[in-house]
């Protein structure tokens, strides 16, 4: 059993918030590299050098890469073997995103209430998805997300009989109909099985996968590329403007799921796809 | 084609404006997210003054992040304008000229841009410390409450954006996405 106090979650949490929207990880800026050389729109390759120029000045002056610093979403995975003491883990995450957020110039998008609308000044509370693996770690994942492509999100019900055909149908819906709502150059997450909640997850959890790493299981492999291509030849085009370039990656995670559905989830994201991760 | 405008975008201005034209704004604009335009909205419904001047106006759809020490602005990309597609079509009857955001319009708002000779703008999602540069000044100029989503005046140079609904409707986000389409 290893003893750990939450306190140090709250400057990891911090430093990591800060991270994520001044720098794209290594993975996001390969393949946002790769695309100014393969775009075929003049238009979209004069888009593509902007978004570089856009972080190379994020880095070097310390600008946020996008305005929409987002709504921090957290995975947290604690190994089995691990005992947190000190302040509750979720008042820790929360201290450490307010912390990140204000001192960090991140802007505050969170409302306390869906309805009443009321800005809690300082970008909590985090959304947080707690997982118990084996071991005496705890991997931290921290994405905030930036909610012009999360509004472009969809989750579909489909039935059994739909199959991977429906799967890839529903997928292609959801971009066409993102479009230039979800600033493209995207990053495509998909859930596929699971009940409702789980497959949304999944589609989450995808999007923090390294742009460019395929699953292991063959056929959602193949599947990833196919889609990457296809998404590819909508004509979307970096900022909708047209082009050949619409999604730098397309990441499907599945899960068993009940003999009467297929739940599938598209959680869409930006370029500025961002994912810290730290395990300590 | 690349051209160089000045605010105010005037009639003049729009009528020599066409859907992929890219273009390098100078001048003042002002800054709007929906909290800003419900509130608009809301003081035209109660027979009150807007708290800008309307006329031959620019509004640019943002939300800044916190600006540093001894920078005018924070990071200052365009939001979604599909939020204010429910308050533009009054806005531009009332005079105001051009639309600075991202993404799709509806029917109503090309109408309204048609039947006003306005024109929308987009410009680069996601890249908001680019655009950050472009502003030189910035001011509340009402509902400071809003925070983040407070209307601002801002001064910008060569901020560049690309007409996407012209004075006649043409749109560029349904031409171009056909030209490249192949599936």
């Amino acid at each position: 059993m290893r003893t750990v106090n939450t306190e140090i979650l709250i400057q990891n949490i911090k430093e990591m918030c800060i991270e994520a929207n001044h720098y794209l990880s290594k993975d996001m800026d390969e393949v946002m590299k790769k695309a100014v050389v393969t775009e075929k729109s003049e238009l979209g390759k004069k888009i593509l050098n902007q978004l570089q120029e856009n972080l190379k000045i994020a880095d070097e002056d310390m600008i946020p890469i996008c305005q929409d610093t987002g709504m921090a979403v957290i995975f947290l995975e604690i190994g089995q073997d691990v005992h947190l003491e000190g302040m509750a883990v979720g008042d820790a995450i929360n201290e450490g995103v307010r912390r990140g957020y204000t001192e960090g110039f991140l802007r505050k998008s969170v409302v306390g209430d869906p309805l009443i609308r009321e800005n809690t000044k300082d970008n909590t509370p985090a959304v947080i998805h707690y997982d118990i693996v084996p071991g005496d770690k705890i991997k931290i994942t921290v994405a905030p997300k930036g909610f012009g492509s999360e509004n472009m999100s969809r989750i579909f019900m489909l039935k059994p009989a739909d199959g991977a055909e429906g799967v890839k149908e529903a997928i292609l819906t959801a971009v066409k109909d993102a479009g230039p709502n979800a600033c493209p150059p995207m990053v495509v997450g998909v859930g596929i099985g699971g009940t409702f909640e789980k497959c949304a997850i999944l589609a989450k959890k995808a999007l923090t996968r390294p742009a460019g790493e395929h699953s292991e299981i063959p056929y959602v492999r193949e599947m990833e590329t196919e889609m990457l291509e296809k998404i590819n030849r909508l004509g979307i085009g970096p900022g909708g403007l047209g082009g050949t370039t619409t999604a730098l990656a397309v990441n499907i995670n599945t899960y068993p799921t009940h003999i009467a559905g297929l739940p599938v989830a598209v959680n869409i994201c930006c370029h500025v796809n961002r994912h810290v991760v730290r395990e300590i | 084609m690349d051209k160089y405008i000045n605010t105010p975008i005037t009639e003049q201005v729009t009528k020599e404006l066409k859907a992929g034209d890219y273009v390098y704004i100078s001048g003042t604009v002002y800054v709007a997210r929906d909290a800003a335009h419900k509130r608009m909205i809301e003081a035209l419904q109660r027979g009150e003054a807007l708290p800008i001047d309307i006329k031959n106006s620019t509004i640019y759809y943002m939300g800044p992040s916190p600006a540093r020490e001894g920078r005018p602005i924070g990071s200052a990309g365009p939001t979604t304008s599909s939020r204010m597609d429910k308050y533009a079509p009054t806005l531009l009857d009332l005079g105001e000229k051009a639309m600075i955001g991202k993404g799709k319009r509806t029917k109503e708002v090309i109408d309204a841009i048609v039947r006003n000779h306005a024109v929308y703008f987009a410009a680069v999602g996601g890249a908001g410390a680019l655009l950050s540069k472009c502003i030189t000044k910035s001011e509340i100029v009402c509902y400071e409450d809003l925070g983040a989503e407070a209307i601002r005046k801002i001064e910008v140079e060569n901020f560049p954006a690309i007409v996407v609904v012209d004075c006649e409707g043409n749109n560029l986000y349904e031409t171009a996405i056909k030209e490249f389409a192949s599936l």
